[in-house]
């Protein structure tokens, strides 16, 4: 046998190979710098100087009385969310069902569907800034259809749409991959039990596929509302956060402060006012649907 | 049993209607690719319609102002290299923490799994901070090891559930016949967590090879870009020159797309079975 000392000894170092690199990094690039921004948040650093003057709650008080642009951001992140929310997982389910029907070219289909995704955020949003401007325009001519002559990205209310559209666009082929997932996975016998009860096509929607794909639909939301509530990329490419500021997302807003703006310590405070209602939403969220899912 | 679907009426509408929507869906691809190869002049005056001319020299001048085997390089080892990383610290903490659940470890657990809540935009302010005073601006291991640090706890997370599966009396029997913890792990564990590395590898490498903002906050340095950050800086001096911007928007996708439609079958699983675990 190993004397227990030196099985002890081994012990500690294969908890320092196995787990040390991995907690280092994460120590080094996520934990000390989140514990820092409770500091920082209280002060008025502007990321030169090394002279960091304590502030107190000066920064949380003129973010919440004061400052206009970031009220609007996140009045508007937070309607651009419910948009993104709703119309990605109505779209992404809506297609989810088509494709599991037996269509002769369902995988390709599939194909199609899930190819905006893996294009880079920021490329998007160039790529539709052209087709918005440009495209709708030529097709706005060449048809006279209303809807594609009018000012996208010009106003606030096109470019609100702008952002909702091209993130349907992205993020329903994902969505559908996992409630398709999820379809296949529902019990045959459950189906084929409410058909020889006569169950017609909504009554089947209502009762037995939704209750069953609940799991697909909690993560489905959570990822929506994650992703849509940290827009940044697409939001920066496509609409600049203009015009004059009405789509700004918060995450642009956060960054404008403190890497244009030089206002670091205002900055990381209102990072942390986001911190608190991301994690807030996302909780609840997962809470609530959990509650709803079904054990089969 | 369900009777064999016949491909009825119904099913035909569906099909047609199902194409005209993937149509719609691709439209944005024609839009980029049809008018990345016209004159500038054509390009103005009809987006909508076929090229007059194809000019594929819009690609050869982006090719060289973008200077783009340079910025594929730098995407290329950014994302292998963090992803090879990744791979190994994440699966030998899993591996522990999952072994040996005593209370430091359950601890460790919590924290990983609980920090995926925070948004990157509550890190990145004094990360900066922490990375210049750490050596690690303006270097691609630098951003290399920034990923390192977001990636773990999704990939730890991911290993870690994936692990259960395992049973243990492999593991025991080699040591019975001799080999070192270490030895276990790499030579019996790690191979048999194959299906997992896939889907980490790709749901790593669509990430970090899309990413905008982590990079454009760590490399300043022109020589350094990723292709995400090269095509944000041509755009801002090309801004209305549309011929040669989508020309550029289109060798920015590319790489992705064929990575993608070669590898869609482990992609769509992986997303899949990262999803009804989670």
């Amino acid at each position: 046998m190993v004397p227990l000392k030196r099985k002890r000894w081994s012990e500690a170092v294969q908890q320092l190979v196995f787990v040390g690199p991995a907690l280092l990094f994460f120590c080094l690039i996520v934990l000390v710098p989140f514990l820092m921004s409770f500091y920082y948040s209280l002060t008025d650093w502007n990321g030169v100087t090394t002279r960091v003057v304590w502030a107190g709650l000066n920064n949380f008080k003129r973010i919440l009385m004061e400052d206009d642009a970031f009220r609007t951001s996140f009045w508007f992140t937070a309607r651009y969310t419910l948009a993104a929310v709703v119309l990605t997982n109505l779209v992404g389910f809506a297609l989810a069902l088509l494709l599991t029907q037996p269509l002769k070219t369902r995988n390709l289909l599939r194909t199609v569907f899930f190819l905006p995704n893996v294009i880079a955020g920021l490329l998007l949003g160039f790529i539709w800034s052209f087709i918005f401007v440009r495209g709708f325009a030529a097709v706005g001519n060449w048809t006279g259809i209303g809807f594609f002559q009018l000012p996208w990205l010009g106003t606030a209310s096109t470019a609100f749409w702008g952002m909702v559209i091209v993130t349907v666009w992205q993020l329903s082929g994902y969505l559908m991959v996992i409630y398709i997932a999820a379809m296949m996975n529902m019990p045959r016998d459950l189906i084929e039990a409410a058909k020889i009860d006569g169950a017609n096509r909504f009554q089947m929607l209502k009762n037995i596929i939704v209750p069953l794909v609940m799991p697909a639909f909690t993560v489905c939301l959570f990822l929506t509302l994650s992703w849509s509530f940290k827009v940044f990329d697409l939001n920066l490419s496509l609409t600049k956060g203009g015009p004059f500021g009405s789509t700004e997302s918060v995450a642009l807003n956060i960054y404008k402060e403190a890497f244009q703006n030089n206002r670091y310590g205002l900055g990381t405070a209102k990072s942390l006012i986001f911190f608190v209602i991301v994690a807030t939403v996302t909780t609840l969220q997962v809470l609530y649907t959990k509650r709803k899912e079904v054990e089969v | 049993m369900e009777q064999a679907q016949r491909y009825s009426a119904r099913l035909l509408a569906l099909e047609i209607a199902a194409i005209l929507v993937a149509l719609l869906f691709l439209v944005p691809f024609y839009f980029v690719l049809v008018n990345s190869v016209k004159s500038f002049g054509d390009l103005m005056r009809n987006a909508a319609g076929w090229p007059e001319a194809f000019r594929f020299d819009n690609y050869a001048k982006v090719w060289e102002i973008m200077r783009f085997p340079r910025a594929f390089m730098n995407s290329l080892w950014i994302t292998v290299l963090s992803n090879a990383g990744l791979v190994v610290i994440s699966a030998m903490a899993a591996y522990r923490i999952l072994r040996r659940p005593h209370l430091l470890n359950r601890v460790l657990f919590v924290l990983f799994i609980a920090a995926m809540v925070i948004p990157f935009q509550s890190i990145m302010i004094p990360l900066v901070k922490v990375a210049s005073e750490v050596g690690l601006m303006d270097s691609r291991l630098g951003l290399i090891i920034c990923y390192f640090g977001f990636g773990v706890s999704l990939n730890l997370f991911l290993y870690h559930g994936f692990m259960k599966s395992i049973p243990r009396e492999i593991e025991e029997s080699a040591v019975v016949d001799g080999c070192t913890p270490y030895g276990v792990f790499w030579r019996i564990v790690f191979p048999l967590l194959k299906p997992m590395t896939i889907t980490v590898l790709l749901l790593n490498s669509l990430w970090i090879w899309n990413d905008f903002l982590l990079p454009s906050l760590v490399l300043h340095d022109a020589g350094l870009r990723t292709i995400p950050l090269q095509t944000y800086s041509f755009f801002g001096q090309y801004t209305k020159q549309w011929d040669l911007a989508l020309a550029g928007l289109v060798m920015g996708v590319t790489p992705m797309v064929v990575f993608f439609l070669m590898m869609q079958k482990y992609i769509i699983a992986g997303i899949s079975a990262g999803a009804v675990k989670g």
